[in-house]
């Protein structure tokens, strides 16, 4: 059915259909709007959970590493300092392979504080082993988080799934949003949780034990072996998701008007709309330009990124996050793979915008354009500051 | 006095590492024979978690998790919400463990939130007064004048230089059901709480004085007398309260001077050097003396 759906109020809807047993949170802007509406959800019997409301953001993702560890499907919801948080409990989760879901109002880091949208939260938390997938749009949020489920649950991977959604651009605002109209085809493609290892009493395990440098580097393999197995999986689930429902974003990345294209921009999240729309324009106007989609940002999909980019010339890599000390992240890891591909015909440059929720205009994207053909290796420079505040 | 093979089916069982004289591993034990197999438990980082699980082996009969060092009480309350999900919480006790510094310092936010939504968990301090596993620094909960390698004693310092926090009274201001104080020392009062515990639905706090061999600095015979000495002197007031309201104290037959508690303990030894030294025992003397009249001891 096709609704007009407040970005928060999509995911919660999303994240209903796959039936989380138990859900904790605590509220931050802008990911309030989304427990507040799974709450509701609760109250009204439409969705049967438990839902605890708790006294951080610590305990929330501890309420549900605990839960899950029970073998029960489990979710959560956080941004910005929530997430910085909730961090430590994100390492343990990763780390004990609990299957649980998150999504990530990304939101701008304290100081000076800021509500709006960026990406320096998530960026903050890449290493965890959590899978990091970023949502376009309102319907992909919507689908992305029934795919994460099936992602984080899957036996090969056991690995949180978190998604990301920008703070306001998408969490805030309308879009018509298509809903599943069938619990049954979601239940279907979405199996009851079935966890293998799990606090029973019938059956009883130790979890969260002592690991001595004997064993602790084995285990810390094992979930970086299943990080690297989750590719698969992530795609997997997209080609399902399409099967049975219609819709698909691509696997771990998307490619568009990427034919002869000589100029890529590659970006995440609700930014690729503005982006797309200034390729139309210049390709209407002739020139050869595309766009990658980075769908998947853990794990990085370093195969596709390198065949996606390896013919083109020019690449602009559009960053709402910057790592202070060194410059770019996401452009330092596609220069990276491009280097380990020995692939040095590419031109990468990496700008760093719209921090803090300042706006993203074509205009801005056009000027990067421009700029790109002209400049060589730029590493994170800020994009449209100003002077007076310097 | 257990055989060889009734200590192996024990749900906390022998092999783990702890000290020779622990008295947590000891409290640990007690506390498992009453809760039986029907129990889901979860560690604070801490020495009991170290000591019982180094991977791969485990003490634990019972499903067991430890997370992290400050959400014991969080994660017990995620596993209570899943089992009452499943339909299964009336017939499993949850339990979530803490030392002191667990409980009292960086872990008291999750436990007042625990306390707060009273989940039927039952939280237990093993309160040693000191962070140990980490090699004996204060915490909340130490004690007045204890030298611990953070609160030393020296030419300008007799030690821990204040009271420790009235923990089990932080319980009782939110109005759970059921609040206890117990101790290693006395293993009928303990196992009567935690079988008392399991009666009462929602959320108990048991804080149990447990003594440290190392921390405390005494020989390993001494634990169990060191815990009645505690007892005895009105320095660890035993009682039971519902809600706000204490229903019974354990009352002190007869009064122990503080300095017989004291003096067996290194971790007081500066306070036997000189006069300045004594008239700080007649301060933790006056403590003592405090308690058994706020609480009616004796």
């Amino acid at each position: 059915m096709k609704q007009v759906l407040e970005g928060s109020m999509a995911i919660a809807d999303g994240v209903r259909m796959a039936e989380p047993h138990v859900i904790s949170a605590y509220p931050i802007t802008p990911q309030t709007h989304i427990v507040e509406h799974l709450s509701q959800m609760v109250a009204d019997g439409d969705l049967k959970a438990e839902f605890i409301m708790v006294e951080s953001e610590h305990s929330a993702a501890s309420v549900v590493l605990g839960a899950s560890a029970c073998g029960v499907r489990t979710y959560t919801a956080t941004a910005a300092q929530g997430l910085l948080y909730m961090e430590e409990v994100i390492y343990n989760i990763a780390g004990m392979r609990l299957p649980v879901v998150m999504t990530l109002a990304n939101r701008a880091v304290s100081a000076p504080i800021n509500i709006w949208n960026d990406m320096q939260d998530a960026m903050a938390i890449r290493d965890t082993g959590a899978i990091m997938l970023v949502a376009e749009n309102n319907q992909e949020a919507y689908d992305m988080h029934i795919q994460a489920f099936k992602i984080a649950e899957n036996r090969d991977v056991m690995l949180p799934v978190i998604v990301n959604v920008d703070g306001f651009v998408l969490t805030h605002t309308f879009e018509v949003v298509e809903t599943i109209d069938s619990i049954d085809k979601v239940r279907e493609y979405l199996p009851p949780i079935n966890m293998e290892y799990k606090l029973d009493v019938e059956n009883p395990y130790s979890f969260g034990t002592l690991g001595e440098p004997s064993v602790y580097m084995e285990s810390r393999y094992n979930m970086y072996n299943a990080m690297k197995y989750s590719s698969k999986t992530i795609i997997d689930a997209a080609k399902d998701f399409k099967n049975m429902f219609g819709r698909f974003y691509g696997g771990l990345t998307d490619t568009y008007k990427m034919d002869d294209a000589q100029t890529v921009i590659v970006a995440m999240g609700s930014v690729l709309g503005t982006i797309k729309d200034v390729v139309d324009e210049l390709r209407d106007s002739g020139k050869k330009i595309g766009v990658l989609k980075i769908r998947s940002f853990r794990p990085f999909p370093e195969e596709e990124i390198v065949n996606a980019l390896k013919n083109a010339k020019n690449v602009i890599v559009i960053e709402k996050a910057i790592c202070p000390g060194k410059g770019g992240i996401l452009s330092v890891e596609i220069r990276d793979s491009l280097f380990k591909h020995k692939i040095n015909t590419v031109n990468v440059n990496g700008y760093t915008i719209g921090l803090g929720g300042r706006d993203i205009t074509p205009k801005n994207i056009k000027d990067l354009v421009e700029r790109a053909e002209k400049e060589e290796n730029v590493d994170g420079e800020f994009i449209g500051l100003s002077q007076q505040y310097l | 006095m257990l055989t060889k093979e009734e200590t192996r089916n024990e749900l906390f069982t022998m092999g783990h590492t702890g000290c020779s004289g622990c008295a947590q591993s000891m409290s640990v034990k007690l506390i498992m024979e009453i809760l039986g197999k029907n129990t889901i438990a979860t560690s604070a980082t801490g020495c009991l978690e170290v000591f019982s699980t180094r991977w791969p082996e485990s003490s634990w009969k019972i499903p067991w998790i430890h997370s992290l060092f400050e959400n014991s009480a969080a994660v017990a309350s995620g596993v209570e919400a899943a089992l009452k999900y499943m339909g299964k919480k009336d017939g499993i006790n949850v339990i979530a463990q803490g030392g002191d510094g667990g409980t009292a310092d960086i872990g008291l936010q999750a436990l007042s939130g625990m306390f707060e939504r009273n989940h039927d968990v039952l939280y237990i301090c093993y309160d040693n007064g000191a962070y140990m596993n980490t090699g004996y620094q204060r915490s909340g909960l130490t004690p007045f004048d204890a030298y611990t390698t953070t609160s030393p004693s020296g030419k300008e310092s007799f030690g821990n230089n204040r009271p420790k926090k009235y923990m089990p009274e932080i319980a009782m201001a939110h109005r759970i059901p059921y609040t206890a104080v117990s101790s290693a020392g006395y293993p009928m009062d303990l196992q009567k709480k935690v079988k008392k515990a399991m009666t009462i639905k929602g959320a108990k706090y048991l804080q149990v004085d447990v003594p440290c061999v190392p921390g405390w600095k005494y020989e390993p015979r001494y634990s169990v007398k060191l815990a009645q000495l505690a007892v005895q002197t009105g320095l660890y007031p035993l009682f039971e309260a519902e809600y706000d309201k204490i229903i019974s104290v354990k009352k002190i037959s007869k009064k122990v001077p503080v300095e017989e508690y004291l003096k067996l303990q290194g971790r007081f030894k500066h306070l036997f050097k000189d006069e300045a030294g004594r008239a700080e025992i007649e301060k933790i003397q006056k403590m003592a003396d405090e308690n058994i009249e706020r609480y009616g001891l004796m």
